[in-house]
């Protein structure tokens, strides 16, 4: 009786169950069970592999610096094609960046120069690498070219946006007086992104000696091409010994930039 | 008097300087930095004129040699390889949350109380992230052997980095209120995890994993040029046998691929978020 007089308390569960979410986690097992065997990937296979990870891992210990020579000439070899590569990719990212930046652009020209940027940032470094390699042949040159690539897709994407935040005001101001198109670029566009730009381009540096380690494995010069000779004649005792000193380089230029970085602040 | 009336003027008088020596001193220190690291890496690279000479000359050969696109090259070799590649972008990702979400809760101050073993999951996020995927596709191909298995692996073990320090970072923001109050209800472990973390770090998870899960897209397609699996083995087949027509084509997918990836997780965050 007390059923029909009094309508059921609407029971809401404190935790109620998110069908949608489940279901979702559902595809998504089933997903990864279809890849995994679409890959050949089994239990089997990861035992071995244990197995032989065991011992490459003790093959790599002690790592070997008797061709000390030859890895500070791959490092240093790296640092020059990060450097080159970002000062390059700097200064074509300025115009780059201003051109695809949609209130400084007019869209004719913003359109096609995004298009572009995308397109440098879409292919992996390493893939124009190989295309550099084959253009200018083996060498730091290619390694350059191919990080300036790089660089400009990534600097200039990231300026075009930080260009399309700016406040008009200035730029009218500025305008107003009858200043010319470089001048309003100099004095309106410029000083308020010149801090964000620094910023960027730090950024840009770091990742750049980072991917100036690996380019040489495509033969475009750097350390990477000693790494991937070590691999291939199975001297893993100097691989430990490059991979300690890219990483202690990645890490100290991680530590530099950092500082810098607080410095500026 | 007649020195109060000249004082009034002397304001007027002073010459502004934008920046204090101090900070003159340094710009002018950083420029010259610049400038010398430039010309030290310009003058000792080791660079063949005669190859920059002809660079032009060779591009345009490329570039010919490119034109047309084999896109019967596609349906036979191509989109198996593409295919292998995103499962190993999928795999790889998943497979790399799974090892990253215990080490970002390791590092989580406030969840893992222990100091040395939040030192401990710092030091090796940093580790797996200072290790590009390609070095790890190295090692990984000398532990299974070339295939993809490696390549699961090295995108695995790259994110686990990237993904443990954003996570972590995303616990370490978390309001604290929820937990506190399951607890004085006296909620077990796990029951606080799931229905107090969880909820809060859920918006952070879901971006870094569309996050990663396009990076990882773009580099599990270069994987195959040290034997990892996927379209980097058709890439580089086709560069070693000069099928430069094919070598466009191979290119104009891992565009097109990488492209749709990108719009899909602007897509998917734009709703999620």
């Amino acid at each position: 009786m007390s059923d029909a007089t009094l309508p059921a308390p609407a029971r809401r569960a404190a935790f109620a169950p998110d069908w949608g979410m489940r279901i979702f986690g559902l595809l998504v097992v089933a997903y990864l069970i279809y890849a995994a065997s679409q890959l050949d990937l089994g239990l089997g296979r990861l035992v071995t592999g244990l197995g032989e990870g065991a011992r490459f891992l003790a093959r790599m210990v002690p790592p070997n610096f008797e061709r000390w020579e030859l890895l500070v000439e791959g490092l240093l070899e790296s640092i020059q094609i990060a450097v080159l590569a970002t000062v390059i990719g700097l200064v074509l990212s300025l115009p780059v960046g201003l051109m695809a930046a949609r209130n400084i652009a007019p869209w004719w020209l913003s359109g096609p120069v995004r298009a572009f940027i995308a397109v440098c940032r879409s292919l992996h470094y390493v893939i124009v690498a190989i295309l550099f390699v084959k253009a200018v042949g083996f060498g730091a040159l290619a390694g350059v070219f191919a990080l300036v690539i790089a660089s400009v897709g990534f600097v200039s994407k990231l300026f075009a946006e930080a260009v399309e935040e700016i406040s008009m005001k200035q730029v009218e101001a500025v305008r107003a007086t009858g200043a010319g198109t470089l001048a309003v670029l100099l004095y309106a566009v410029l000083p308020q992104v010149a801090s964000r730009f620094v910023g960027f381009s730090l950024y840009q540096l770091d990742s750049n000696l980072r991917n100036s380690t690996l380019v040489g494995i495509v033969g475009a010069g750097g350390i990477g091409g000693t790494l991937f000779a070590a691999f291939k004649r199975f001297d893993y005792d100097f691989v430990s010994a490059i991979l300690i000193a890219i990483i202690a380089l990645i890490l100290l230029a991680e530590l530099i930039s950092g500082r810098i970085r607080a410095a500026m602040r | 008097m007649s020195a109060t009336t000249h004082d009034t003027l002397a304001p007027l008088r002073r010459e502004w300087i934008r920046h204090t020596p101090a900070e003159r001193l340094t710009r002018w220190l950083a420029f010259l930095i610049i400038v010398a690291a430039v010309v030290w890496a310009v003058q000792t690279i080791e660079i063949i004129p005669e190859f920059l000479a002809d660079a032009p000359e060779q591009m345009a050969d490329l570039l010919v040699r490119m034109w047309p696109p084999d896109l019967a090259a596609y349906p036979k070799t191509v989109h198996a390889a593409l295919m292998e590649t995103l499962h190993i972008a999928s795999l790889g990702t998943v497979f790399g949350f799974v090892l990253a979400i215990p080490l970002a809760l390791m590092a989580a101050r406030n969840i893992c109380r222990i100091k040395a073993l939040n030192f401990l999951a710092q030091v090796l996020l940093v580790a797996s992230r200072s290790v590009n995927s390609l070095v790890w596709a190295l090692i990984f191909v000398a532990v299974f052997g070339p295939g993809p298995a490696a390549g699961v692996f090295a995108i695995a073990f790259r994110s686990i980095g990237f993904v443990g320090k954003l996570l972590a970072e995303a616990l370490e923001e978390m309001n604290p209120g929820p937990r506190e109050a399951l607890r004085a209800a006296g909620a077990p472990w796990g029951a606080e995890m799931l229905k107090a973390v969880w909820p809060q770090v859920r918006p952070a998870f879901w971006g870094v994993a569309l996050f990663r899960w396009d990076i990882n897209v773009r580099e599990s397609a270069v994987l195959g040029l040290v034997g990892a699996g996927g379209i980097g083995v058709v890439l580089e087949d086709a560069i070693n046998f000069f099928q430069w027509d094919q070598v466009a084509t191979i290119l104009l997918a891992i565009l097109a691929v990488v492209l749709v990836a990108e719009v899909v997780v602007t897509r998917v965050r734009a709703r999620l978020l």
